[in-house]
């Protein structure tokens, strides 16, 4: 089935051309307008990515000029990144969602020439920092609506874009020309710069070259045994390296169909219709969809909730097994055929994953309940660890050999190691030149014989031979009495409960550990519903008794896995709080990729720290808050902090297992 | 189409003209010898305190109330009241305080329900769904996908409309509206009930029908802020009489409307 690119097509212009040869009637893109999907073939992306770039060579684009891309899953952004590339420009994909502010950083930085934008929203974000970009000369829109009275004098929709060059293609040189540009692309060349969230500090441009990209999407396929006839959907951001590679990379290399959604809101029901067959995503959607699944579980009828958790308890315990092909017996065989037929099967058409063969979750660590859950479905899910320095790939667990606790064996070509600080380093041909512009931050990375630092704490675990990952090296620390502390772990385990959305866990050189929740407005907003609970907004509810005392049994379970486990006994938690806002990304308190900046937190919420360590009950705190339009305010609260009993256990078997 | 900038509106070709309306409810007077016009291309604010009659107004103006004085000229034709079909017909839509959609049915149901008065075949021909039917109920379809493209509700489309919560209902019903490619445009209170971001998108979504379809519209609005950014003028009622009318900026100082807003001693 896998049918691969020749070696000599080592760029994705050449690929593109390659594909329209080799499959050229096969679709290669679908994007779904007014309701009905539209199919573009390998032949006709290849005609209009040809039209685009030779339009943009027209508005003055050359070889290695910067070009921003900006805006969510759209055909005519991705076709712009290959457009740019078959002239040897360097797009650099930002954050749709970003502010103006953090914008204008990237784009000075990386020192953009075009922006083709998405729409109105994002032009004018760029016209509100244009007077700190004089590099800036061009920027390009896809969907003119609401644009038609600005100033069109730098202004360009792609359409026009795309007339001018296939004007000028009318001429055989300019045909000829556009080839040999393509031609003169090299494996060497800079691909792309995928500027990185980062959990500290200011973004990094990640470069990556054509071979880094391309080898490292070829060996994924390979992994994976993926061929042209995949189907996957582009929902992710375009700036992150997962989308770079799962719904443009690979794509080309191997030829398959990326189906682009209608709008961020019909993401789930897109992707039943396309029915994916390579699905991807970070565990928080996974979460989402469990949460929505179970508080719509709680509404339904008697009948169906029963036979839901009749059901879902039966996969629970044989589910895995049958997808791990291990022995069952048959009455557990049956069993789990009429589930399929009346749970397991309807639910995962409502997911849209009727049809995945690979699943992955990656970008953070995924509770194990949840990881079970779909793969008691018979969802082929399985966890990855990458990066954006390795072009995504470092490690994945291959088929059969599934642990919701480990993130799987080196892939093709990649060379793990850990130093003696627990630290994780790897090697491999997708390794990042450097950062842009930023020789002491790849040296920080980068070691001199070619190892990358991924900053990760982690080591493999004996029995499965499979890479585990803790925390990330510079979080894990220890209490004051020495027990070994690891946030994220204790985070994670929060996290699983669907009434709980985030948590940050402090406890680094303190002398216990103690937690600030957030609670998840879906989850417990219909709890609230359910048992009478009146609520005004989200801080009020926050800070309800009730909504207080169900937290509590939480946090008390995973106390008592803590202690269960053994090593983190000591790491329990001693006292909680359940903060007045959301953590968001606008705010800074999350990345963009929907990760907890602790110390960030710790800085901006720094009377509730305080007060969880000096014994006070509640504590005032004021916060401003960054609305979506870049306006600001300001929320104050009083936030009640709540003492746990902390569960016995013996010093003795703690010793032990340590 | 281009949007009429503001000196083309100033110059503007009167689409609607209220001349010396009265109207009354019994011994109430609802509406005093009210007399304003809606040029082409504009968006009108209808402003007031609460029972100055605003409502009433742009029911008379559809055809639901009849007053019992009056003339109301929309498109160069004068008559003594205008009948909801006829003003339906003649390209007046409208949108409810109270949003009054049909909710058992889908959003897109909802919004095709709208395209009835632009649909040629029968009865009889629908049913059958076929041959040029068929081809008129596509074309109709793909009307309705643009839309619900332009509102950004694709992910509702398939919806029950009572489902919905409140601010995608009134969305809804504004997309109804435009569905049936009128002239004119009322919206009664299309931002009451609404939070500070839905107030911001359907103010968003106003001005872009305005720019995008060149379409004209009155609104009722008891958002200041919301009246002011978005309305090339503004006519102020109180107690069913017009106290003033003019941009924003003339309105917003002048004196009677002040004091209807604020009250005066007496």
């Amino acid at each position: 089935m896998a049918s691969h690119a020749p070696a000599e097509a080592n760029t994705f212009p050449k690929l593109l051309v390659h594909n329209a040869q080799a499959r050229g009637h096969k679709p290669a893109l679908r994007h779904k307008d007014l309701g009905i999907w539209q199919t573009w073939t390998w032949v006709q992306v290849l005609d209009e990515v040809r039209a685009f770039a030779v339009g943009l060579a027209e508005i003055g684009v050359k070889r290695d000029d910067k070009i921003a891309i900006i805006g969510a899953n759209k055909p005519r952004l991705y076709w712009a990144m290959c457009a740019a590339q078959s002239l040897g420009a360097v797009p650099v994909p930002l954050y749709a969602d970003s502010v103006a502010e953090e914008m204008a950083f990237v784009l000075e930085h990386a020192e953009v020439t075009v922006a083709v934008t998405e729409n109105q929203e994002q032009v004018d974000k760029i016209i509100s920092v244009s007077d700190r970009l004089p590099r800036l000369k061009h920027v390009i829109y896809d969907e003119p609506r609401g644009l038609r009275d600005y100033d069109h004098s730098r202004l360009t929709w792609i359409d026009d874009v795309q007339q001018k060059g296939r004007e000028k293609l009318a001429d055989p040189a300019a045909l000829a020309q556009w080839e040999k540009s393509v031609a003169d692309g090299r494996g060497g060349d800079l691909a792309i710069i995928l500027y990185t969230s980062g959990t500290t500090g200011r973004p990094k441009g990640v470069m990556l070259t054509q071979d880094n990209v391309l080898i490292s999407a070829r060996n994924g396929n390979l992994f994976d045994d993926l061929g042209e006839d995949e189907e996957v959907i582009a929902y992710l951001p375009l700036a992150w390296v997962g989308d770079h590679i799962f719904s443009y990379a690979q794509s080309y290399v191997a030829g398959f169909c990326v189906n682009c959604p209608e709008s961020g809101e019909t993401v789930v029901e897109d992707r039943r219709e396309v029915g994916t067959t390579y699905a991807f995503a970070p565990p928080r959607i996974y979460e989402n969809l469990l949460t929505l699944t179970m508080v719509r579980m709680e509404d339904a009828g008697t009948l169906k909730r029963r036979m839901f958790h009749f059901f879902i308890g039966f996969a629970r315990k044989w589910g895995e097994k049958i997808l791990n092909k291990e022995k069952v017996p048959l009455h557990a065989r049956l069993i789990y055929w009429l589930g399929e037929i009346l749970v397991y099967g309807p639910l995962k058409n409502r997911y849209g994953l009727s049809r995945v063969r690979v699943g992955y979750t990656a970008g953070e660590a995924i509770g194990p309940e949840i990881f079970r859950f779909y793969r008691a479905l018979g969802i082929n899910l399985k966890q990855l660890y990458g990066q954006t320095e390795a072009s995504v790939y470092i490690t994945a667990q291959p088929d059969g050999e599934i642990y919701a606790d480990t993130v799987g064996k080196p892939n093709i070509d990649v060379e793990v190691k850990i130093d003696d600080s627990g630290e994780v380093l790897f090697k491999s041909p997708g390794v990042f030149v450097g950062y842009y512009k930023d020789p002491e931050k790849t040296a920080e990375a980068k070691t001199p014989d070619g190892w990358v630092r991924t900053g990760d704490a982690g080591f493999f675990d004996a029995r499965t031979g499979h890479l585990k990952i803790i925390d990330r090296a510079k979080d894990v620390g220890h209490l004051t009495d020495g027990t070994l502390f690891a946030p994220k772990y204790i985070e994670n385990k929060l996290k699983f409960y669907p009434n709980i959305k985030e948590a940050v866990a402090y406890g680094d050189k303190r002398d216990y550990v103690a937690v600030m929740l957030n609670i998840d407005l879906v989850a417990v907003g219909s709890w609230a519903e359910r048992n009478n609970v009146v609520y005004a907004s989200y801080q009020e509810l926050a800070g309800h008794p009730l909504v207080y005392a169900m937290i509590e049994k939480h946090v008390d379970e995973v106390n008592r896995s803590l202690v269960e486990e053994g090593a983190m006994a000591g790491a329990q938690i001693k006292r909680f709080l359940i903060l007045h806002k959301e953590l968001d990304a606008d705010d800074g308190e999350l990345t963009r990729t929907q990760k907890v900046r602790r110390g960030f937190i710790a800085e901006r919420y720094q009377p509730l720290v305080t007060a969880l360590y000096d014994g006070s009950t509640e504590a005032d705190i004021s916060t401003e808050v960054t609305f979506e339009d870049g306006r600001k305010g300001v929320i104050a609260a009083r936030v009640k902090i709540r003492d746990m009993t902390p569960v016995p256990y013996q010093k003795a078997a703690m010793e032990k297992a340590a | 189409m281009r949007a009429p900038s503001q000196s083309d509106i100033a110059a503007g070709e009167v689409l609607l003209s209220v001349e010396n309306v009265s109207l009354s409810f019994g011994g109430v007077r609802a509406i005093r010898d009210v007399s304003f016009d809606i040029r082409k291309g504009e968006i009108r604010a209808i402003i007031g305190p609460n029972g100055a009659g605003k409502t009433s107004m742009l029911n008379v103006i559809n055809g639901f109330y009849t007053p019992q004085q009056g003339k109301i000229t929309f498109k160069g034709a004068t008559r003594n009241k205008m009948r909801p079909y006829d003003a339906a017909r003649g390209g007046i839509a409208r949108t409810f305080q109270n949003v009054a959609l049909f909710r058992g049915m889908t959003a897109l149901d909802n919004i095709m329900a709208g395209r009835t008065l632009r649909m040629h075949r029968g009865l009889f021909w629908q049913m059958l769904r076929f041959g040029p039917a068929m081809q008129e109920e596509v074309e109709h379809r793909r009307r309705a996908e643009e839309i619900i493209d332009f509102l950004h509700i694709e992910h509702i489309r398939k919806v029950q409309v009572g489902r919905l919560p409140y601010g995608l209902q009134k969305r809804v019903e504004l997309a109804r509206a435009l569905a049936m490619e009128p002239e004119l445009l009322l919206l009664d209170e299309p931002m009451a009930g609404m939070n500070l971001e839905e107030k911001e998108d359907m103010s968003r979504f106003i001005l872009d029908v305005n720019q995008h379809y060149g379409t004209t519209i009155a609104l009722i609005e008891h958002d200041m802020g919301v009246v002011m950014d978005l309305s090339d003028r503004v006519v102020v009622l109180d107690y069913g009489q017009k106290i003033a009318d003019g941009t924003p900026d003339e309105v917003k100082s002048n004196q009677a409307v002040i004091d209807a807003y604020l009250g005066v001693a007496h």
